[in-house]
C-alpha cells in the first residue's frame, strides 16, 4: 500500500513537469509581445519592461526561465501578476467557491444522477428505464454553455426561481442553479452508469442467494446489490470531484461566479501569464491528487483489487 | 409453414461457398444497423446535416449577408420562421450556413486525433517496451491539460482578425483541440493493439519474414481499428461542442466565419429581450452532436461482439 502510493506519486513528477512546461512554454514563448496592452494606448517605457523582464526572466532561454520558475514554485511561491498581486492570495481568494460549486455539482449527481439510475436499472425497459435513458442522451448533448443560458434564460430571468448571477455573495442558495449546470454533463453518465452497473449485478451469483435465504426484498437491493454496485459510480464521481475542483470556465463565466475558472478565464485573456501558468500547476496537481485518492478508495471498497 | 423453409436450406447448404452468402463483421454489423431505430434516426440526422454543410443553398435561398440594421432582433414571423438577429440577418440562413464551420471542425479534428493518436498507439503497442514508455508517458502530459483550458491558450496565443482567411481560422481551431486531444485516441488504439499483437496471424507474418511497418499496415491496423473508428465517431460530437465552446467564449472561430457557437456567443447579450437568437441556433448545434453521438453509439452496438 504504502509503496503503490510512493510509485503513484513518483510517477505524477514527470506528468507535473511535463504538463505545466507545455503551459509555460505556451504561455510565453509563443510570438507576441507580452507588454502589448500592458501600458494603455502607449508603449511601456523602457525602465517598466527592463524593470519586468528582470523580474520574469524573460531574457533567459525558455527551459532555464522554467527552472527558475519551477524553483520557485517548490518553495511555495507562485509568483506576482503583471498588476503586482500576488497569484497565491488570489488563488485562495477563488478556491473556496469553487470547492463550494464543486460540492454542490457532486450533491446534484448523487441525488438525482444516482436516484435515476437506480430507478432505471431496477426496471429495466420500463417507461422509467426508457425515459432515463433518452433523457441523459439529450442530456449529454446539448452543450454545456447551452443548458447554462437557457436555463439562466427560464429559471432565473423569465421566472426568477433562482437568481441569474452569483456575483460576490456565493451563497449555498445562489449556487444552485450554477452547480446543477455544472453537474448536468456528468449526472448524465452517473445515471446511466449506475443503471448498468445495477442491472448487471442483478443477475449475481450472491443476489440469487440472498433472495434464496429469503432475505426481503429491501435488504437484498439495498444491501447486497448496492453496495456491490455502487463501486464504479464512487469512482466516477470521485474523478469528476477532481476535475470540477479545477475550476469550470464556462458555467462560472455564465453565472459570474468568483471562481477559478472565471480567474483563470480572465487571466488568459489579458495574457497574465504568471497568473495562467501558477493557476494551471495549481489544478493539475489537485486533479492528480484526487484520482490518486480515488484509486486508494476503490482498493479499500473492492477488495479483489489490490494495490500491493 | 412449407413455403418459408426451403430458402432456409439453401442458405445452410451453401455456406462460405458464395461471395454473397459470407457474413464478414462489416457485413453482419450493417444487418444489425439496419434494424435499430436509433442508427435510422441519427443516419438519416446525419445526411441532413452533412448535406446541409456541403450545399447550404439548397435549404435558404438567401446569403448570410443578406442583412438590413432595419429588422434588428425581431422575433420570429411568417417572413422569417426562427426571426432575426442583432445585425437584421436572418437567423435560419444564419443557423444553416453555420452547419458547415462547425461540421468541419468536429470532422477535420476527429481525422487529426485518429492520424496523431493513431499512429502513436500503434507504435507505443506494437513496439512495446522504451517506446511505449515514452509515448504513454507523453499522453500522460498532454492527457494532464484539460482540453478546454488548453485549447483556449494556443488560441489566445495565435490570435486572428476579420482579414484572417476562414480556412485559416478553422484549422488553428482544429490543430487546437487536436494536439490536446490525442492521446484519447491513443491509449484506445494502443491496448486495441496490444490485444492483437500476439495474434496468430501477426506471429505467423512475423515467421513468414514480414516486416515491421508490413505487419502493422497488413495485419495489425485493419484487425485493430474498429473501436478506434467509434470512439473517434463519438467523439465528432464533442468536438462541435468544444467549437462551439471556444466560438462562445470568444476565441474559437472569428466573426466573418458563420457558426453556432458564435451565433450563440452574439445572442447572449441580448438573451433576455430576443431569446429565439440563442434558442435556435442551439438547438440546431444540440441535435448535430446528438446525431454523431447517436451514430457512434449505435455502430459500437453493432461492431462489439460481447453486447450481442
Amino acid at each position: 500500500m504504502g509503496r503503490y502510493v510512493a510509485r503513484r506519486l513518483l510517477q505524477m513528477i514527470p506528468v507535473v513537469i511535463g504538463t505545466t512546461f507545455i503551459i509555460y512554454a505556451l504561455v510565453w514563448a509563443l510570438p507576441g509581445d507580452p507588454f502589448a496592452g500592458r501600458c494603455g494606448a502607449r508603449p511601456c517605457p523602457a525602465a517598466y519592461v527592463a524593470d519586468m523582464t528582470a523580474k520574469y526572466n524573460l531574457d533567459d532561454p525558455l527551459p532555464l526561465a522554467y527552472i527558475q520558475y519551477l524553483g520557485n514554485l517548490l518553495r511555495g511561491d507562485f509568483g506576482e501578476t503583471f498588476q503586482g498581486l500576488s497569484v497565491g492570495e488570489e488563488l485562495l481568494r477563488a478556491y473556496p467557491t469553487t470547492v463550494k460549486l464543486a460540492l454542490v455539482a457532486i450533491a446534484f449527481e448523487i441525488i438525482i444522477g444516482i436516484g435515476a439510475g437506480i430507478l432505471a436499472g431496477l426496471r429495466r425497459g420500463s417507461f422509467i428505464d426508457n425515459l432515463v435513458l433518452v433523457s441523459t442522451l439529450v442530456v449529454v448533448s446539448i452543450p454545456v454553455f447551452v443548458i447554462g443560458s437557457v436555463l439562466q434564460l427560464f429559471l432565473g430571468m423569465r421566472w426568477g426561481i433562482f437568481p441569474a448571477t452569483v456575483g460576490g455573495d456565493a451563497s449555498l442558495y445562489n449556487l444552485i442553479l450554477p452547480g446543477f449546470v455544472l453537474a448536468s454533463l456528468s449526472l448524465a453518465y452517473v445515471a446511466r452508469l449506475t443503471r448498468t452497473s445495477l442491472a448487471e449485478n442483478r443477475r449475481a451469483d450472491y443476489v440469487r442467494t440472498a433472495v434464496a435465504k429469503g432475505l426481503p426484498q429491501r435488504r437484498v437491493i439495498g444491501i447486497h446489490t448496492m453496495r456491490n454496485s455502487l463501486i464504479p459510480v464512487v469512482t466516477f464521481i470521485g474523478a469528476d470531484f477532481g476535475a470540477l475542483l479545477g475550476g469550470a470556465i464556462v458555467t462560472e463565466g455564465i453565472f459570474n461566479v468568483p471562481g477559478v475558472g472565471n480567474l483563470i478565464f480572465r487571466s488568459i485573456t489579458t495574457r497574465d501569464g504568471v497568473m495562467v501558468t501558477g493557476a494551471v500547476t495549481v489544478l493539475v496537481l489537485v486533479f492528480l491528487l484526487v484520482n490518486l485518492l480515488v484509486d486508494l478508495i476503490y482498493g479499500w471498497l473492492d477488495p479483489r483489487i489490490s494495490h500491493g | 409453414m412449407a413455403d418459408p423453409t426451403p430458402p432456409v436450406i439453401v442458405e445452410a447448404e451453401a455456406p462460405a461457398a458464395t461471395e454473397t452468402t459470407v457474413r464478414t463483421l462489416g457485413r453482419d454489423a450493417w444487418h444489425d444497423l439496419i434494424r435499430k431505430p436509433t442508427f435510422i434516426v441519427s443516419g438519416v440526422l446525419f445526411v441532413i446535416f452533412v448535406t446541409i454543410a456541403i450545399v447550404p443553398g439548397l435549404f435558404t435561398s438567401l446569403s448570410p449577408t443578406d442583412c438590413s440594421l432595419s429588422l434588428s432582433r425581431q422575433g420570429p414571423s411568417s417572413a422569417a420562421w426562427f426571426g432575426y438577429d442583432n445585425n437584421g440577418c436572418d437567423v435560419y440562413t444564419h443557423t444553416i450556413y453555420g452547419a458547415r464551420a462547425s461540421i468541419m471542425v468536429g470532422v477535420l479534428t476527429a481525422v487529426g486525433v485518429l492520424l496523431i493518436g493513431g499512429i502513436a498507439g500503434t507504435v507505443a503497442g506494437f513496439y512495446g517496451r522504451s517506446t511505449d514508455t515514452v509515448v504513454s508517458r507523453l499522453g500522460d502530459i498532454f492527457f494532464g491539460i484539460p482540453l478546454l483550458l488548453g485549447a483556449l491558450i494556443v488560441l489566445v496565443s495565435f490570435p486572428g482578425n476579420a482579414e484572417t482567411p476562414e480556412l485559416v481560422t478553422i484549422s488553428k481551431v482544429v490543430l487546437a483541440l487536436a494536439v490536446l486531444g490525442w492521446p484519447q485516441i491513443m491509449r484506445i488504439t494502443r491496448s486495441s493493439v496490444l490485444q492483437v499483437r500476439s495474434a496468430d496471424y501477426v506471429q505467423a507474418a512475423r515467421a513468414l519474414g514480414a516486416g515491421g511497418t508490413r505487419m502493422i499496415l497488413k495485419h495489425v491496423v485493419p484487425n485493430s481499428i474498429a473501436p478506434v473508428i467509434v470512439v473517434a465517431t463519438i467523439g465528432i460530437g464533442g468536438y462541435i461542442a468544444a467549437e462551439a465552446t471556444l466560438s462562445f467564449l470568444g476565441v474559437g472561430l472569428q466573426p466573418p466565419v458563420v457558426s453556432w457557437g458564435l451565433a450563440i456567443s452574439r445572442a447572449q447579450d441580448y438573451v433576455r429581450t430576443s431569446p429565439h437568437m440563442l434558442l435556435f441556433p442551439a438547438s440546431a448545434l444540440s441535435l448535430c452532436v446528438l446525431a454523431f453521438i447517436m451514430l457512434g453509439d449505435a455502430i459500437r452496438d453493432a461492431l462489439d461482439p460481447k453486447l450481442r
